[in-house]
């Protein structure tokens, strides 16, 4: 697994890292601003996601539609989200229009026009897509979870309110490009076919003379324990659990994502061992590991129909709690073999390794290679593993259900 | 890249294309069976024999099955559609030997009474999901009246009836009907040793007996018919409309599809600038789904239902406006550009290709390599996307709406 990664930071702050992959066609490059939600005032929840939507509404020497146009001609996968602390923009493309696109990138995020004719059917774009996760009960019950588990600041989602949307005016997009799409605290990371120093030179020529405020400090993020339950007149019943583990800039970080695995990575994980194959209950059940900032979160989903969704948490949480009894040498050797696997695999595409590289600076400030993060895993052990599960035991329990009938949860309190 | 096939005494054909750089290897069992092979009362029977795959074998239990895709790190999975069943993995190639071993087994499974009885509270679970999202209803229920009396009609879950009414003995039937050597195909992508795959396989499943599974084709007789459905927790209003197409044989396809991203595509096409830019609908697409026979132009609309009607008349009248609005060479170029470097982007991985491989292969008896296919894209003449667009509003049509009132 041989791997090069460069990192170098411009006189304005700006992050630039990049990883090779000349075996590759394509590049794909991720850029990370320091504009999340977090940032919105509270009566313009849905203001950062609107800004980024006039962003890409018109930019430099391209009109709203010229920017797609370009972009489609030049063949470029793109996406752009919005999350509570960062606002993203990733493409794909072949090796040979790097420069175009990161060229109409760089517009998007400097020299946006914020077209006053576009503002309302950027709002009326939001609003739709507010009112549409109604009808996606699993997504609601995240977007209701994170609301519960981090509050009225780090719980926002990023699809913002109906009142904050509607409010929303083409200053306060202004304003808040102004204010945040800053150098300092940005990154941008490529992977694939590409040269470093033309890379680099390519960098600051479009972002060289970029000028801004510092990075912001914020508060510490906390979870606040609870549970909530919302009526829907629907066959499942949708579950969505949290509580505390380390989060991924802590040093035992992987000893809490290796009980994860145990927990889900895999068709032999225990939830889907105890909770489907065994019971039959669900056919979804999956639990991820979680950071915002400093605080860390184990999450868990699982839908079933509502006369067994009582039974389903219940035997979700045991298992989860089970872990306590032990680590069998088997399971850890499946999970090592499954990361090493995927750490392999993350060689095949550009796109999930700039995105990773960008979400490990944003985190930890650096990029871990692949050889550090398989010596990591491969130093985990059942016993490693079970003493992190004593220090750090499930504790601060969120639960939302979405479905006709609320649940009993007896860990709410604890 | 090297491109390889053979076929075994006993029917099975194995193909594989080679890349003796790639990182991983992609292996998997394409079975031409699906819903459209079942009979009514069975319907449901391929999707849930599919589940019933990973629950062991005579050689290995369904513990054993889950630990063992585990063990090799796999990145494993199955989906079943109308028209085939697809069971795949990806590993390094180290692996090749224990993956092949272990996928090979799975295709000749136990089929115990009591996983049968668990697996179908799983199978309820999945219909009694899909039934929770209004869109989903409105597809199969527009395939249904379609596609009328003919067998893609059917349900690929099947119904909560049919479902609860299969028994372990008619799967078995079925398995053994559908699931002889000469009805799958074994591909594979990435780095591969193939002589090795080629002799393992061969002693793997010397004793699998052939059989005669055939399809029954046909040409579905249509008529227009607009069908609005109620759901009363839905808070959008989704609108599906299917008009024929050509099929995955056709080679009326490329131009089809063109057509499909430059009227309906999800960014930059017609319906994007006029009703997904501007706010006024969540989604507005037309796209294409390809059958043996037949196939379908099927267009979407998800908007507040205030909004339906409206929305509805402009898009009718985009798809209607071939003569008015011709397509122009810029269109042409933007399409063929954003589908070719798709495709490229795509094919870096050994798991993405094997479907291309596969369904190439089976689909048509045809190898193309990426590059290859691309060109089909670019060899398309603006006049004959310009004729299929203006006959586009001369189809039969069938609509399905759905939401929150009548």
């Amino acid at each position: 697994m041989q791997q090069k990664v460069f990192e170098h930071r411009l006189p304005n702050g700006m992050v630039v890292l990049g990883e090779p992959m000349p075996w590759l066609e394509s590049v794909a490059f991720s850029i990370l601003l320091p504009a999340g939600t977090h940032h919105e005032p509270s009566n313009r929840l849905g203001l950062s996601g609107m800004t980024l939507e006039m962003c890409q509404r018109g930019s430099g020497p391209w009109s709203s539609r010229d920017v797609v146009e370009q972009l489609d001609f030049l063949g470029v996968e793109r996406s752009s989200s919005v999350t509570t602390f960062h606002t993203s923009l990733s493409m794909a493309a072949m090796a040979s229009v790097l420069e175009p696109t990161l060229e109409i990138a760089a517009t998007i995020i400097r020299e946006p026009h914020f077209p006053d004719d576009e503002l309302e059917e950027a709002r009326q774009s939001a609003l739709l897509e507010l009112a549409s996760i109604e009808d996606d009960p699993a997504q609601k019950c995240f977007k209701e979870l994170k609301r519960l588990r981090f509050g009225d600041v780090y719980g926002r989602s990023s699809l913002g309110s109906q009142e904050g949307l509607e409010e929303t005016t083409l200053d306060d997009c202004k304003k808040f490009h102004a204010n945040h799409y800053h150098p300092d605290g940005a990154i941008i990371s490529l992977a694939g076919n590409f040269q470093w120093d033309s890379f680099l030179k390519l960098v600051e020529r479009l972002f060289g003379d970029w000028t801004g405020n510092p990075k912001q400090a914020h508060a510490k993020v906390v979870s606040i324990p609870g549970s909530s339950h919302l009526k829907h007149d629907s066959q499942q019943t949708h579950i969505a659990i949290a509580y505390d583990a380390v989060s991924y800039n802590h040093p035992e970080y992987y000893q809490s994502r290796g009980l994860v695995g145990i927990l889900s990575d895999g068709m032999s994980s225990r939830l889907f061992s105890e909770v489907r194959e065994k019971r039959g209950l669900v056919y979804s059940v999956s639990a991820s590991s979680h950071s915002l900032d400093d605080c860390g979160s184990v999450l868990c989903y699982a839908g079933t129909t509502a006369p067994r969704a009582q039974e389903t948490l219940d035997v979700t949480v045991q298992t989860i709690l089970e872990l306590e009894k032990g680590i069998e040498p088997d399971e850890l050797k499946r999970l090592k073999s499954r990361v090493r696997t995927s750490l392999v695999m993350e060689q095949e595409s550009s796109s999930s390794r700039s995105s990773q590289m960008a979400y490990d600076w944003a985190y930890l400030g650096r990029v871990p290679t692949r050889k550090e993060l398989l010596s990591t895993i491969d130093a985990l052990t059942c016993e490693s593993l079970i003493e992190h599960y004593s220090k750090f035991r499930p504790k601060s329990w969120s639960l939302v259900t979405i479905g006709p009938e609320p649940l009993e949860f007896a860990n709410a309190v604890s | 890249m090297q491109f390889h096939n053979q076929v075994l005494d006993n029917g099975l054909e194995i193909i594989a294309e080679v890349n003796k750089e790639a990182f991983s290897q992609s292996l998997g069992y394409f079975v031409k069976t699906g819903s459209r092979d079942e009979s009514p009362e069975m319907a449901g029977v391929s999707h849930f024999l599919e589940h019933m795959m990973f629950k062991g074998t005579p050689n290995r239990s369904a513990v054993d099955v889950n630990r063992e895709l585990d063990d090799l790190g796999s990145q494993s999975n199955a989906y079943t559609s109308e028209e085939q069943t697809v069971y795949y993995m990806s590993v390094l190639p180290e692996n090749q030997n224990a993956a092949l071993d272990l996928l090979t087994d799975m295709m000749r499974p136990a089929l115990r009474d009591e996983d049968f009885q668990t697996e179908r509270q799983v199978i309820l679970e999945e219909i009694a999901m899909y039934d929770d999202q209004p869109p989903y209803g409105a597809m199969e229920r527009a395939m249904e009246v379609y596609f009328r009396e003919h067998p893609l009609a059917r349900r690929v879950l099947g119904t909560r009836e049919t479902v609860a009414a299969l028994d372990p003995e008619s799967m078995r039937a079925y398995h053994e009907a559908r699931y002889a050597p000469n009805n799958l195909t074994l591909v594979a992508t990435g780095a591969v040793d193939f002589d090795a795959l080629v002799q393992s396989v061969e002693k793997m499943t010397k004793h699998w007996k052939p059989s005669s599974s055939a399809r029954s084709l046909r040409s579905p007789s249509i008529e227009s018919e607009e069908v609005a459905m109620v759901h009363p927790p839905a808070t959008q209003q989704y609108t599906l409309q299917y008009s024929p197409g050509p099929g995955y044989c056709d080679e009326r396809r490329y131009v089809t599809r063109i057509l499909a991203s430059i009227l309906g595509d999800d960014s930059g096409s017609r319906l994007f600038w006029e009703l997904v830019d501007t706010g006024l609908a969540e989604s507005a697409a037309v796209f294409t789904q390809e059958f043996e026979e037949c196939g379908l132009i099927c267009t979407f609309l998800a908007c507040a239902p205030e909004q339906q009607e409206e929305n509805w008349e402009a898009i009718r009248n985009t798809l209607a406006s071939g003569k008015q609005n011709p397509i122009t060479e810029r269109e042409m170029e933007l399409a063929k550009n954003k589908i070719c470097a798709g495709m490229i982007l795509g094919s870096e991985r050994p798991s993405n290709r094997l479907f291309s491989v596969g369904n190439a292969w089976t689909f048509r008896r045809k190898y193309e390599t990426i590059q290859a296919a691309t060109k089909h894209y670019q060899a398309v003449r603006s006049e004959d996307v310009q004729e299929e667009f203006e006959k586009l509003s001369d189809r039969k049509q069938v609509t399905v709406s759905v939401g929150p009132e009548a």
